[in-house]
């Protein structure tokens, strides 16, 4: 791979990395030096201890939830276009009819075990009923809990 | 044949006891031999005991102290959680480890499979063995001790040949091809450095060696031999890395490129021997040279008569033990810094390099030796 | 005696020594991904050396024909997913060619902008499996943690870490909040600094030159025929680079170098990398102080729909050329295919001459310097 050297290039050569190797040995060992007498460098962070102080970014795409205020109202008329947007049919819209006949929701269920948290749900909603919220600690042990109905009660449209 | 060995006060103790305690036992079988034998046997108990304490009781916090430098190098705190600041977490790691279920790959050689992690743990135990810990504190005080323990670094190599062949699995091999190729040339280097060790300090013996060594800072022989005593040093911390196949030299157990090496098949307390093997070598590597080149036990006096009997009053053990663990950091320091030569990057290393320095400083330190007289 | 070779190996066998086949399988410290390598081996020497692909083949192209086009956008974060916001735009430049759509003065900014990062965040990860790879596994933490710092940007911005489904025809999904260029300042800072320390501590280490270079040539014949792209194709000498070549996005205005070097070692693949941070660098200060304060950043919403045809776009990711072809057979907004053209292919097609005669230790080497990504081959 490498081409031939003379005698005196070899030598030359050996002489000049007696010098050169154990410097940029020295270097790298000046960084690691360097980073090790350095606590403020430390960049982990000693979670679930840190709890209380965490804080996701507002955009962070966490479990879908629906946007419903104190009494249980929400703004989906049961469209259906989040569940067309979805890419894996994490969501099925069940509609029913209210006493006057018109379409409104009945159930919105939300598999979170496929959700990709992609968020092509809360952009497709042209009412913005669904948001992602911002809760990351959602692991479970039992997988019925991740079939998911997000509204509380049947809305009005 | 049984001559008193081990000299400190303990051992004069046990000499002392056993013949008085002997009496109460019927006459026909007391003599002078079976007393000396018994207390030779029980000083000998002693002594393993303490040994296993100080190997086997610092490879705990060897491993911790391991991850806690691996990490501040990282820029993160490692264990934290078992312990205050993660100091039982090697514990707990242990006794998984003891618990995992230990089973041969089919096809391997079974009993050399088994027998290869414990003629690794060998070369280290002997080593310690020989190393004087304080004036009166040395298991056995042989006055060819740098030849023993350049011979006995062969059950190294050994234990790691057999470990890879008898896997029974094609990178086992490979990591121990190397690894065998690696430890054998790295030895030359060793026991090169160790002669210039003998040759400046008059002796084999391991406790005159350290001897030689009294006074001031500047009489430890890293400093009294003006240069070449520091580039000996050097020289011996790069073949005793290799020795102990650590980082930057562990192409035996390359990780990215062999998945393991030789201990690919081990799991469980073979797996844990294997552990336990390297983390005392790297005790005892660091003992030796802080023996041959630190000083051994003496503390760092400066001259200042006034600090130095504030040194003094620290005990010798505490001041082998805190330069035993400065050397180990810097093991530390220097695996986690280093990437890995490639193979016959590593021969060429030895064989192209460290020997041809190490005959030149050989004689150079005789020359110096003749000139200082 | 006639050796029956396993599937793939090609060459006579030569040496009077016995050969040995080993497996560096899909489970490995080393290969990015799951990769399986079947070995031909002369001692230490790999005489022969057959790749295996399809470990986590997940079927995005079968996908796609069920998909609609906005679906497709999320599923190819997935395909390189050390880089998954460039992966978006080479999606969606071709549905723009389709949509005859085009992107306001801060959409295209906020696209440079993040492309950039993520080709420093692909380098990075670059930087620390080379290090890894080679036994220092300190470089796998500090490519790591500087990539934490474009994982938190990009998750103010986007909202999420890796997956990032960010752009779409027209600009992008959100506009940057506030804090984005003061973050992007600091971090160009902070990077300045700690890409000094980076070097020191590898490029000029002799045990780094000692065994890259030399070590795995590709050269430029071989690399264009292989088609190879990215910083492998330039690093053997061929000065090719798509935003130079057939510009995209509005990467003619800004001013920045294409680095080349000409040995096609593995010393110059990662010298090009460094030096390709710090082009980012250059590209995203200028980004910085040319940023519009005001204007929209994505022109106005329609639904995706392509009209009937063939829309083609390449974009020069972190790891080389990204292509996809969309072909829409009806107007509508679901495809009748989309395919995606990977950089990473041909560099592991181009494994096997390069690795030839060479030791285990310089394919791990290898490897690591041409960076490639299975997911994105295997899809």
């Amino acid at each position: 791979m490498q081409k031939q050297l003379s005698m005196t290039q070899y030598f030359k050569r050996y002489l000049k990395r007696c010098i050169t190797g154990p410097w940029s040995l020295i270097c790298g060992l000046s960084v690691s030096l360097k980073y090790f007498f350095s606590p403020r460098r430390i960049v982990t962070e000693q979670y679930p201890e840190n709890r209380k102080t965490l804080k996701m970014h507002e955009r962070f795409r966490g479990r879908l939830q629906m946007i419903e205020d104190a009494d249980g109202n929400n703004r989906c008329t049961a469209c259906g276009m989040c569940e067309r947007a979805c890419p894996n049919a994490s969501i099925n819209v069940l509609a029913t009819k209210n006493i006057a006949g018109k379409k409104v929701l009945g159930r919105y269920v939300y598999h979170f075990a496929s959700c990709t948290q992609c968020g092509l749900c809360v952009e497709a909603c042209p009412f913005g009923a669904i948001t992602m919220s911002p809760e990351f600690e959602v692991a479970t042990t039992d997988p019925n809990d991740l079939e998911m109905i997000l509204n509380k009660k049947e809305g009005q449209g | 044949m049984f001559a008193p060995s081990v000299t400190h006060p303990i051992g004069d103790f046990v000499r002392e006891w056993v013949p008085r305690l002997a009496e109460y036992l019927p006459a026909s079988i007391q003599s002078d031999t079976l007393n000396s034998v018994i207390a030779f046997l029980i000083n000998a108990v002693i002594c393993i005991i303490a040994v296993c304490i100080v190997n086997i009781g610092s490879a705990p916090i060897l491993i911790y102290m391991e991850r806690k430098v691996c990490a501040h190098v990282q820029c993160r705190l490692g264990p934290m959680r078992l312990g205050w600041h993660g100091t039982i977490q090697t514990i707990a790691d242990v006794i998984k480890m003891l618990f995992k279920e230990v089973y041969a790959p089919s096809g391997a050689d079974k009993l050399m499979f088994y027998l290869a992690p414990l003629i690794v743990l060998i070369a280290p135990f002997i080593v310690c063995a020989l190393i004087p810990f304080d004036k009166n504190l040395v298991v056995a005080d042989v006055s060819m001790g740098i030849p023993l323990i350049i011979a006995v670094n062969g059950f190294g190599v050994l234990g790691i040949l057999l470990g890879g062949w008898s896997s029974n699995n094609k990178y086992s091999l490979l990591g121990a091809l190397r690894s065998g190729a690696q430890m054998i040339s790295y030895e030359i280097s060793f026991a090169m450095i160790l002669l210039f060790v003998v040759m400046i300090s008059g002796s084999t013996n391991l406790m005159s060696i350290t001897m030689g060594q009294e006074g001031t800072i500047f009489d430890w022989w890293i400093f009294k031999i003006p240069v070449l005593g520091f580039i000996a040093f050097i020289l011996f911390f790069i073949s005793s890395t290799a020795e102990m196949n650590r980082a930057p030299f562990d192409i035996a157990e390359a990780e990215q490129e062999l998945t393991g090496g030789y201990h690919t098949e081990y799991n469980g307390t073979p797996f844990a021997m294997f552990y336990l093997a390297e983390y005392i070598a790297l005790i005892t590597n660091s003992a030796l040279a802080t023996t041959c080149f630190l000083g051994g036990f003496f503390p760092p006096c400066i001259g200042i008569d006034a600090v130095d009997n504030v040194l003094k009053m620290v005990p010798g053990v505490v001041w082998f033990f805190a330069k035993i663990y400065f050397m180990v950091w810097c093991y530390m320091m220097v695996r986690w810094t280093f990437v890995r030569p490639r193979v016959d990057q590593l021969m060429d290393f030895e064989w192209k390099f460290l020997l041809p320095v190490n005959l030149v400083l050989l004689v150079a330190g005789a020359g110096f030796i003749v000139i200082s007289g | 005696m006639s050796l029956s070779l396993p599937p793939g190996f090609r060459l006579e066998r030569k040496s009077n020594t016995e050969e040995f086949f080993i497996n560096m399988g899909p489970q490995h410290p080393s290969t990015h991904g799951a990769l399986r390598l079947t070995l031909r081996m002369d001692g230490e020497t790999i005489v022969e050396l057959v790749p295996h692909f399809g470990y986590i083949h997940r079927g995005m192209e079968k996908q796609a024909e069920s998909m609609s086009y906005l679906q497709y956008i999320a599923l190819s974060d997935r395909q390189d997913y050390l880089t998954a916001i460039q992966n978006n735009l080479g999606v969606v430049i071709a549905l723009e060619k389709g949509m005859n759509v085009g992107v306001p003065l801060r959409g295209e900014f906020i696209r440079v902008m993040l492309q950039e990062l993520g080709r420093i965040a692909s380098h990075l990860v670059f930087y620390g499996c080379f290090g890894g790879d080679l036994g220092g596994q300190t470089c796998l933490l500090f490519g790591f943690k500087e990539r934490e710092m474009i994982h938190d940007m990009l998750e103010e911005v986007t909202g999420s870490r890796l997956t990032t489904n960010f752009f779409r025809p027209g600009g992008s999904r959100y506009d940057v909040p506030d804090t984005f260029i003061p973050r992007v300042k600091a971090f160009l800072d902070h990077m300045e600094d700690t890409m000094k320390d980076y070097e020191r501590f590898l490029s000029k280490n002799i045990i780094v030159l000692e065994r890259s270079i030399g070590i795995g040539v590709l050269t430029k014949e071989d690399a264009i025929a292989y088609g190879c792209s990215g910083p492998v194709l330039r690093a053997s000498g061929v000065n090719f680079d798509v935003r130079r070549a057939n510009p995209y996005s509005i990467y003619d205005q800004f001013d920045f170098d294409v680095p080349v070097f000409h040995n096609g070692d593995c010393y110059d693949r990662y010298k090009i990398r460094i030096a390709e941070i710090h082009e980012s660098m250059k590209i995203l200060r200028q980004c910085v102080e040319k940023f519009p304060t005001e204007g929209p950043w994505r022109s106005k919403e329609k639904p995706v729909r392509l009209p009937v045809g063939r829309y083609y776009s390449e974009i020069e990711t972190a790891k080389g050329l990204y292509a996809t072809y969309v072909v829409a057979a009806t107007t509508g907004e679901k495809p009748y295919r989309i395919h995606t053209r990977g950089p990473s292919f041909p560099h592991i097609a181009a494994l096997n001459k390069m690795v030839q005669g060479h030791k285990i230790s310089d394919l791990v080497t290898i490897m690591a310097t041409l960076d490639p990504v299975i997911p994105e081959i295997d899809r």
